[in-house]
């Protein structure tokens, strides 16, 4: 069943190598079509209740390039783009975009890590504990709980905690993302639908293989059932959840603007949102920038870690 | 199940752990005021913002000439110390203060405002409120290029001390402008050393390069958390500042920021959440804030599109409208039904033309207009931009208009932008809209339907409306003024171009222990009384 | 052997899904919640008829009041009946969560499982498109599909549908790449049967369990979704209503009026509830597995 070490390393290293190339085309494609896509949207970054006059408009035009034949605008993007110049930011120019990102990114990576730690925890430890003990209280306890979690959407969760955690028993702030307690609601608010999502998959990925012969084996040969399971069902049940967990990571990693509007955090999530309400075209695609440049990063991730899960896919990569 | 609950004892006894470490503010007799403020500031370079967040957080850094005693509204000394007004009410001459200082403890000259406005005015800059300025002397033609020689413009330094400005035409309003952030002066050296006088975005603004000739001045400016600003010993007046430091908070969640003064976070609120002011009112009425504010709400028609090009439809779909209702129970807030346009007891304009609400003559029209009973009226469409307070007042009229008129109309809600893109290309039905005043004078607001003028928005042309209005501005008598005013504000409210709906309340939270807030129509702030008291424990 | 376990798959393809039904009726939790569904759909799409009030019918007088016997869940604040109103929204949320999921569950289920199961390069362009689709500012596409194509609720399906169905591909497709190593799979290789075959006998029906949890999970989501939408203009205008709406307004008042929020997520949950266990009946019902026993 496994291959020869010596092989799998080799196709491995080509096999990433090649999907780190691949992050150019995609990149451009992602570029291209949102840079296309945000001027085919009507309303400019300078429409206001507040009408701007004629000549103002120009002006703002002009100082932004945005008069120039959209070729010439996106062959400069473009060759922006490739110096790390992002542009400025039409609704906040106070910063550049690339400013903008680089202050809101590590607030987003952390929210997210955190997050992603709760999902992780509570999904993964919640669908073993079901699957080990099919239809049973131990099985039906935790995925009801799972089932509420993903019912319940975070802009319903996160005001919720917050009524219980800061309100009612006092215990941690409102809002603020600065002492260690602040961090503990929006974590846990960002990373529990995730967390019944996977709860859900392990569950599901785990029944698949714990019915599968080469388990039946192990049992048969007495392994324990913790055994079994560490061993064996894990390998090849997380399946779902890895594949899951590639976007959804990057979805926790990139800020959730839901998260980040009610606990006031200053993170990245409101910028995709904000950004697209204001049309603030570099800002829109610096920010799509990132979460694509994450989404793939963290696919390749997922997919590694499939394939070192699953010798059989390694192989053919 | 039982590592679960090892977990979740784990987690509480952290939570609990931390709680009672962590929070607790050091109390280090500072007085400091933490105010909720909406919306990020775009910038704290006072040319190039657009919003009321940014009015609020300018105002505690800047000072215009002149500011105003928020309590009678009228014109007190700012940055200057007095000022005198020829004849013809067209030239303005100011005496600065006599140690007007920058934060950086240069002295505030009248150079300095020159440099401001020619900044605001130069076209490359392409600052979107330079119209505020076009009042003065040849200022439009300036700003939209057509004049290139600044010279011209009304703008002249006497001496250091002292500035004259002259005007295109009478402008009863011209003091009061002068705390809007468009008017601020603005530190030439600061700003030119990170960049040339139209670079847009320049490092000047950040914590430790910005220079002010406020009460206050910047320490610290995270944006999305938390904008600081402390006490400016330079400022002219420091000695009367009561505050140590405020911080503004850009809160865009009502809901949070509600909670968050709640959770003694915050002292003072931007605004308080629609159905959290019922059970204010009930339990904690003294925390609760309704003041009357300059803003209009109301329903646009589109002139130009079948049934609206008729003005007996809409005279029938203003009459219908039940705005007693609306105001009590759906908007709850002390809202005043509005019967007119121009909110009432504008720098004293009140408009002697009102619309009522006639459901019997509504009727009438519509029937005159060959309508009756809604029969034959195609379905009507009310535009509004995705807001969860729009949809309710949407669905209330909707119901109303339905009930009454048997008209059929839908309803349709769109983002922002395109909403406004909508209203401008003129394309919808009925669109609700709202206009909250820059300063306190009728004209602010009736001069949106001019004929062409971009904030028109629906199709409205009339010469007699257009030719009450320029003879209210060129008009130095104020009297004969508003009686300009009062004849365009009737032609506008018989055409029937708009349903008035409600005037705007200023609704906000505050802390007891926080004094000498003054509450005004413009929702202004004077950071420089306000006090903090700690009661006595 | 391993052609032997195939040609017998092969031969007792047509029963398969007779077998499921026979074996998912003798799920009783499975049961009990295909009749649950069934009651949601009643009480969605009969239940109007039976209430004294209409969805729009206000009484701004009343505003906001709590569950009573002339409104059994309350009012929300324009003094609408909230029963009535739950029942209306769950026309759209039903349609849309069933409808939207399809949608996704049809595309990824073949996106997902072409390109596993053809593999290298193609496997490798499929996947980099999805991985652009990602990334691609969804409000911005939902703002331009309005503009270009107006309210159209089957535009809500098609854009709900066009997120969706990302993530299942993902899943499928490593599903796919396992499931072909198999013996079973490489034995139809071997026998020469046609892909389009392969892929719809054998990959799908033994990928199928993954394919289940998750289309029960993005059920929830679309629904939720819908709100969203909703909230910039595309998909059910007001005063129309739906759960996801419902539950987003209720929020806002969860502490003056905790019904507005308390019912439509009980009814949103309940019915999640009930798919849940009749997802995991029909992937018990359908895995090609427990003929073997």
């Amino acid at each position: 069943m496994w291959s020869p070490r010596r092989d799998r390393g080799h196709g491995m290293t080509r096999y990433i190598l090649t999907r780190i190339l691949a992050f150019i085309p995609v990149l451009l494609a992602v570029i291209t079509i949102t840079f296309f896509l945000v001027r085919v949207a009507p309303g400019g970054p300078f429409d206001s209740e507040r009408a701007v006059t004629e000549t103002t408009k120009k002006m703002l035009e002009e100082a932004y390039n945005l008069d120039a034949p959209l070729y010439v605008q996106y062959w400069d993007y473009l060759s922006g783009v490739v110096q790390g110049d992002l542009g400025p930011s039409f609704r906040k120019p106070s910063r550049t975009v690339r400013e903008w990102i680089e202050l809101r990114i590590p607030v987003s990576l952390e929210l997210g890590a955190y997050a992603i730690v709760v999902a992780l925890f509570l999904g993964l430890g919640a669908g073993i504990l079901a699957a080990t003990k099919p239809n049973s209280l131990r099985d039906y306890a935790p995925m009801s709980l799972a089932m509420v979690g993903i019912c319940v959407p975070n802009f319903v969760l996160g005001p919720l905690l917050v009524l219980v955690f800061s309100l009612w028993l006092g215990w941690l702030p409102v809002s603020g993302w600065q002492d260690p307690v602040d961090k503990i609601l929006p974590s846990l608010t960002l990373g529990a639908m995730y967390s019944a999502y996977i709860a859900r998959l392990t569950r599901g990925g785990m029944l698949e293989v714990l019915s599968q012969d080469f388990i039946r084996t192990a049992r048969a040969k007495g392994l324990s059932e913790g055994a079994i399971v560490v061993k064996h069902a894990l390998r090849g049940g997380v399946q779902p959840v890895v594949a899951y967990l590639g976007p959804a990571a990057a979805g926790m990693l990139t800020g959730s603007f839901v998260v980040e509007t009610i606990f006031q955090i200053p993170g990245l999530g409101r910028e995709f949102v904000e950004s697209a309400f204001n049309r603030d075209y570099t800002m829109i695609i610096g920010t799509v920038l990132v979460y694509a440049s994450l989404v793939m990063v963290l696919n390749l991730v997922a997919d590694i870690v499939h394939a070192w899960l699953d010798p059989r896919v390694r192989r053919r990569a | 199940m039982n590592r679960l609950l090892v977990f979740a004892l784990a987690l509480a006894g952290c939570v609990a752990l931390a709680a009672g470490c962590g929070g607790g503010a050091t109390d280090d007799g500072k007085k400091v005021l933490r105010v909720g403020n909406r919306s990020e500031v775009q910038d704290l370079d006072p040319h190039l913002c657009t919003g009321v967040a940014e009015q609020r957080a300018l105002a505690s850094i800047f000072q215009g000439l002149a500011d105003l005693d928020l309590a009678t509204m009228k014109p007190i000394p700012g940055a200057a110390a007095s000022w005198t007004i020829s004849e013809d009410g067209l030239v303005y001459t100011f005496a600065l203060q006599p140690n007007g200082k920058w934060s950086n403890g240069d002295p505030v000259v009248a150079g300095d405002f020159l440099y401001a406005y020619k900044r605001m005015l130069t076209p490359a800059l392409g600052s979107e409120y330079a119209y505020m300025l076009h009042c003065l002397k040849n200022a439009k033609a300036y700003n939209e290029g057509t004049l290139t020689d600044f010279g011209q413009v009304g703008v002249k330094v006497v001496d250091d001390a002292t500035l004259e400005l002259t005007l295109e035409a009478p402008t009863p309003y011209f003091l009061s402008m002068q705390i809007h952030y468009s008017w601020f002066p603005v530190p030439q050296k600061a700003i030119e050393a990170f960049g040339e006088m139209t670079t847009r975005g320049s490092e000047w603004t950040r914590p430790g390069n910005h220079v002010g000739n406020g009460p206050f001045k910047l320490k610290d400016w995270r944006p999305d958390e938390v904008l600081a600003v402390e006490r400016n010993p330079n400022y002219w007046n420091a000695g009367s500042v009561k505050l140590d430091e405020v911080q503004f908070y850009p809160i865009s969640n009502e809901q949070t920021e509600e909670r968050m003064f709640r959770n003694g976070e915050l002292d003072l609120t931007y605004t308080v959440p629609m159905f959290k002011i019922e059970s204010y009112r009930k339990e904690h009425p003294e925390l609760l804030q309704i003041h009357p504010y300059l803003g209009s709400y109301f329903y646009r028609f589109n002139l130009t599109r079948k049934p609206f090009d008729d003005v007996r439809v809409r005279q029938a779909f203003s009459l219908a409208l039940n705005r007693e209702e609306i105001a009590a129970n759906v908007c709850k807030a002390g809202e005043q039904p509005a019967h007119f346009f121009t909110p009432p007891n504008t720098a004293g304009y009140t408009s002697q033309h009102q619309v009522e609400t006639n459901i019997e003559k509504a009727k009438a029209l519509l029937a005159e207009a060959g309508y009756p009973n809604g029969q034959g009226l195609p379905p009507v469409e009310i535009l509004y931009n995705s807001s969860e307070t729009d949809k309710i007042f949407a669905e209330t009229v909707q119901n109303m208009w339905q009930g009454s008129l048997g008209a059929t109309i839908t309803l349709r809600n769109q983002d922002y932008k395109i909403y406004l893109d909508s209203m401008t290309g003129l394309n919808y039905d009925i669109a609700r809209s709202m206009w909250i005043g820059d300063v306190v004078d009728p004209v602010n607001f009736l001069e949106c339907f001019l004929t062409g003028g971009g904030n028109n928005r629906t199709g409205f042309a009339s010469p007699e409306f257009d030719a009450a209005i320029r003879a209210a501005y060129a008009e130095p008598d104020v009297a004969k003024r508003e009686a300009h005013l009062q004849s365009a504000e009737k032609i506008l409210l018989e055409n029937a171009v708009i349903a008035p709906v409600f005037f705007y309340t200023q609704k906000f939270l505050q802390d007891p222990k926080v004094k000498n807030v003054v509450p005004n129509l413009l929702g202004q702030y004077a950071w420089q009384d306000i006090d903090i008291v700690e009661p006595a424990a | 052997m391993s052609e032997a376990i195939a040609l017998q798959e092969y031969e007792k393809g047509t029963s398969l899904w007779a077998d499921a039904w026979h074996r998912l009726q003798k799920n009783r939790l499975a049961v009990i919640s295909a009749a649950g569904i069934l009651c949601i759909v009643c009480f969605a799409v009969i239940g109007p008829w039976f209430t004294a009030y209409d969805y729009d019918q206000q009484d701004t007088a009343l505003g906001a009041s709590a569950p009573s016997a002339a409104h059994w869940l309350g009012t929300d604040p324009l003094g609408r009946d909230l029963l009535t109103r739950v029942m209306y929204g769950g026309r759209v949320s039903l349609l849309v969560g069933l409808c939207a999921t399809t949608v996704s569950l049809l595309i990824g289920v073949l996106y997902g499982a072409i390109s596993g199961f053809i593999g290298g390069r193609v496997d490798h362009f499929l996947m980099r498109v999805v991985d652009v689709l990602y990334a691609l500012p969804f409000t911005i596409f939902v703002i331009i599909l309005m503009v270009f194509f107006g309210r159209n609720f089957i535009l809500l399906f098609f854009a709900i549908g066009a997120v969706e169905w990302l993530t299942m591909a993902r899943i499928v497709r490593s599903q796919v790449l396992s499931l072909r190593e198999k013996e079973f799979v490489e034995a139809t290789t071997v026998l020469g049967l046609p892909h389009h075959h392969v892929i719809l006998r054998h990959i799908i029906p033994n990928a199928l369990g993954p394919i289940i949890v998750y289309a029960t999970l993005t059920i929830p989501q679309v629904m939720l979704l819908e709100a969203f939408l909703s909230f910039l203009g595309l998909g059910v205008q007001p005063p129309m209503s739906s759960w996801g709406i419902l539950i987003k307004e209720g929020v806002e008042t969860m502490e003056e009026y905790p019904w507005l929020l308390l019912f439509p997520s009980i009814t949103l949950t309940g019915t999640l509830f009930a798919l849940n266990f009749l997802g995991d009946g029909l992937r018990d019902a359908l895995d090609p597995r427990v003929s073997k026993d």
